[in-house]
């Protein structure tokens, strides 16, 4: 699955820095029919977590009130370069992974 | 049965289904849960959301809770209900003292003008609650299949 995943080119060390995610996905609720009336199965991702420096720093349970093609904006407290990643799965199983590299300035 | 009965049953009909497709829940079991039974404190959330919501399909929101984030007093989570949606858990985000800031946006789906409910899980055992009324001009799953 595709995401994208963005973080300041540089970050100062000690002050919480904004990373910002989008992960490509329907997040269908399963409310929907087709037009042959046929329901929709449900389809969202359901997990989403953030690591960075080896540690989680974030996560999030998501149910279908998030709208499609989910969007996040949060933050962290730069510690030391190094990379960060975020990493979802939906409720079939699909995963999905994007990373960045965090500079310390 | 009488043509002016039959027609006011069937206009009654009519008016009740799309309130009965996005009922009101009673979000007092989703607190509980999150609370475990202990009653939140009312306030000190920041809620940045539309007045009114062109489109349910996607509103954005951004929460803010006014805190240290430091070991000893941090939010450790941030929980969105939405009481007229069919599924009322929005998302619940998980934090700590290392995110610096106890801030999180992200764009939600909404099924009719409703209060938001955002509640706050505090370091020590401590939460916070906080409603938001949005109006939404055209809803998300209004035309939903009865599930």
């Amino acid at each position: 699955m595709l995401g994208r995943l963005s973080v300041p080119p540089t970050v100062k060390r000690g002050a919480p820095f904004a990373v910002r995610v989008i992960v490509q996905h329907p997040m269908e609720t399963g409310f929907r029919r087709d037009y042959d009336g046929k329901a929709i199965p449900m389809n969202i991702v359901d997990k989403l977590s953030c690591t960075y420096g080896g540690r989680e720093v974030f996560r999030a349970e998501l149910g279908s009130g998030i709208a499609a093609n989910p969007y996040f904006v949060f933050y962290v407290v730069a510690r030391e370069s190094g990379p960060l990643a975020v990493e979802w799965s939906d409720d079939r199983g699909q995963t999905g992974k994007v990373a960045a590299d965090v500079k310390v300035a | 049965m009488r043509r002016r009965d039959f027609l006011a049953a069937g206009a009654a009909a009519i008016v009740a289904l799309p309130a009965s497709a996005q009922e009101v829940h009673d979000i007092d079991p989703f607190v509980n849960a999150i609370t475990s039974g202990a009653t939140p404190e009312a306030g000190g959330i920041d809620i940045e959301l539309p007045q009114i919501a062109e489109n349910g399909h996607s509103v954005p929101l951004t929460v803010r809770v006014p805190s240290p984030m430091n070991e000893l007093d941090h939010v450790t989570a941030i929980h969105v209900i939405a009481e007229r949606n069919p599924r009322p858990a929005v998302a619940s985000f998980h934090l700590g003292p290392w995110s610096g800031r106890a801030e999180v946006s992200t764009r939600i789906r909404l099924a009719g003008t409703q209060k938001l409910t955002v509640v706050a899980a505090l370091s020590g055992n401590r939460f916070r609650i906080m409603k938001k009324p949005v109006a939404v001009a055209s809803a998300a799953c209004i035309d939903e299949a009865s599930l």
